[in-house]
């Protein structure tokens, strides 16, 4: 177990000693906070009838949790991106060398890699939610929208928020060691979060049948666990997991990678 | 300093599908010295250099340090230090970080980083991305790394490449100085030049086969001794190595003579009358005797 700490120690200083953390930490905040404050005033305006629409009047559900929501139904892909970015980095730059010099042990340097994302996914999530509950709150307090901060059941949705981020890294280092190529890995994240997996929840929500395995899908998965998103309102059809049921399923999707990327590569010969 | 303990490789075979990278490779280095480990590029070297280390899985076969394996050695960077061909760095992180790293993960005293670049002489571009390193001062922090644990075995694959002469002296230095110290020093080069002024030791392969293994001595049999002679008088010359029955090939720039001492070679013109214009040891005969054994025209 020892060892276990000092590979734990080392794989935060890497992912703390060099630029990409915060870089990708700066987009975050810009990208949530312009998209929960923006589109917090937009739903704000139209549910106080300051813009009418024609037709029906939408319903939104409760809007504060929507808005404070974008955190990670938007936001996930930037912990994905970190686990997937520093796992594939070690391939690409041939640092598995040094690394696996340092300890032989590779499982347990994988596992290391693994626990040390799930750490810095929090501090994203910490930062996701500060930009979409701060910009959020202020374009709904504008619009004299409840913001709901006085709520328990808000900071418990924030709290769910921040361990779907931190699962969402570990998620990253999965796919990092399933698939080795730098660039291979940022087109599949991207191209999966982007354009597969909505197309798919999208699908599987017109039947029963159907919605009852897309609920298991990642990304559904994560909106089961924060318990609001943007997505199961322009679906209502689809099902959704219990917060716990869709944590176990994000932590089984990071496990399941990690272990399958541990046999494809992560075991082979450093050449 | 951890003791250097002797590196054993028994009867060790890669296969990378139908090729056969080594084959069958056993000797061992013994602490104290500066053992060579030499072969044309291609020959199998640096996956010899990675089964020791634990990085390539042998297919069959054994390669031991102070008689475990690497992955089974308590504290591997302070027992063995390293230093790749392939620098591995990630070059948005600076040399003191990446030092850090590894010093973590291997559970060492965070003092031996700073240790470390002082003694490659890094310590003032410590704090610079690696990025912006030249490929002299990635070598050096290669052996920084490899430093790190203070191990009484290293092993360095390459570590001349890129250097620039200073750098070449200092490392030659350098390496002498820690196998007096008693450690062990296996480092690998295609080139026996590069090598033959610090290594005490040679163990030499080609194609994956162990094909030479002794004192660099051994390579330069005394029988093998080659002598350059020139005269303004060449016919005189040749009719007085003949009269002497030397062995000789006529050059552009006089005569090479065979297995014949230059005093030799001297007093026979000497007695004949001839005036000699040049005369001198043809260079050792190592590096002929090396390319023979490696079974090429050359190194890659």
């Amino acid at each position: 177990m020892n060892t276990f700490i000092a590979g734990l120690r080392a794989e935060i200083t890497k992912l703390f000693t060099t630029r990409m953390w915060w870089v990708l930490a700066i987009v975050l905040f810009a990208y949530i906070a312009l998209l929960a404050g923006g589109l917090g005033a937009l739903f704000g305006a139209i549910t106080t009838g300051k813009i009418t629409s024609s037709g029906e009047t939408p319903h939104f559900g409760t809007l504060a949790p929507l808005v404070y929501s974008f955190a990670t139904s938007v936001g996930y892909v930037f912990p994905v991106l970190l686990g997937a970015l520093v796992t594939t980095g070690e391939f690409k730059h041939q640092t598995l060398t040094p690394t696996f010099l340092a300890n032989p042990r590779r499982s347990q340097v994988l596992a290391a890699k693994g626990v040390a994302s799930l750490g810095v996914g929090a501090v994203y999530g910490v930062v996701a939610l500060v930009a979409s509950v701060g910009a959020g709150a202020i374009a709904l307090t504008i619009f004299g929208v409840d913001t709901t901060l006085g709520d328990s059941d808000t900071w418990a949705l924030v709290g769910r928020a921040i361990l779907a981020m931190a699962l969402w890294a570990a998620i990253g280092v999965g796919l990092g060691v399933v698939i080795p190529s730098q660039v291979g890995a940022i087109i599949t994240v991207l191209a999966f979060t982007q354009f597969v997996e909505p197309l798919l929840r999208l699908a599987a929500s017109f039947s029963d049948a159907t919605a009852s395995i897309g609920k298991y899908l990642p990304g559904a998965a994560s909106d089961g666990l924060v318990g609001s998103s943007f997505f199961t309102i322009s679906s209502p059809g689809a099902g959704v997991l219990e917060w716990w049921q869709g944590g176990l399923v994000l932590l089984a999707y990071a496990v399941v990678l990690t272990i399958i990327g541990h046999f494809i590569s992560w075991r082979r010969d450093v050449t | 300093m951890a003791t250097g303990v002797p590196i054993e490789f028994d009867s060790v075979t890669k296969r990378f599908g139908d090729i056969e990278a080594v084959s069958e490779l056993s000797f061992s280095v013994e602490p104290g010295k500066v053992t060579g480990f030499l072969g044309p590029n291609g020959a199998g070297k640096t996956t010899t250099l990675r089964m020791l280390l634990g990085l390539v899985q042998p297919t069959s076969g054994t390669a031991t340090i102070g008689g475990s394996r690497y992955a089974e050695l308590e504290n591997p960077l302070a027992t063995v230090g390293s230093a790749l061909e392939a620098a591995s760095f990630t070059p948005g992180r600076t040399a003191r970080n990446h030092l850090r790293v590894y010093a973590q993960a291997a559970r060492l005293d965070a003092s031996l980083v700073p240790a470390a670049l002082e003694k490659v002489g890094l310590a003032d571009y410590a704090d610079r991305r690696v990025a912006g390193y030249s490929l002299g001062m990635r070598q050096r922090l290669g052996l920084a790394f490899a430093l790190l644990g203070d191990p009484g075995v290293l092993v360095l694959d390459e570590p001349i490449n890129g250097l620039d002469p200073e750098g070449i002296k200092w490392i030659r230095t350098f390496l002498r100085e820690l196998a007096a110290e008693g450690r062990t020093i296996l480092v690998s080069s295609h080139l026996l030049s590069e090598v033959q002024q610090s290594v005490d030791e040679v163990v030499i392969i080609a194609k994956g086969r162990l094909v030479h293994r002794g004192d660099l001595a051994d390579l330069d049999p005394a029988g093998n001794q080659q002598v350059v002679v020139d005269s303004p008088d060449r016919e005189a010359l040749e009719a007085a190595l003949k009269a002497a029955q030397l062995t000789y090939t006529e050059l552009r720039g006089g005569f090479l003579v065979s297995g014949a001492e230059a005093a030799e070679v001297g007093h026979v013109a000497f007695a004949a009358g001839v005036e000699v214009s040049a005369l001198h040891k043809q260079k050792s005969g190592l590096e002929e005797t090396f390319l023979h054994l490696v079974g090429e025209g050359g190194s890659l």
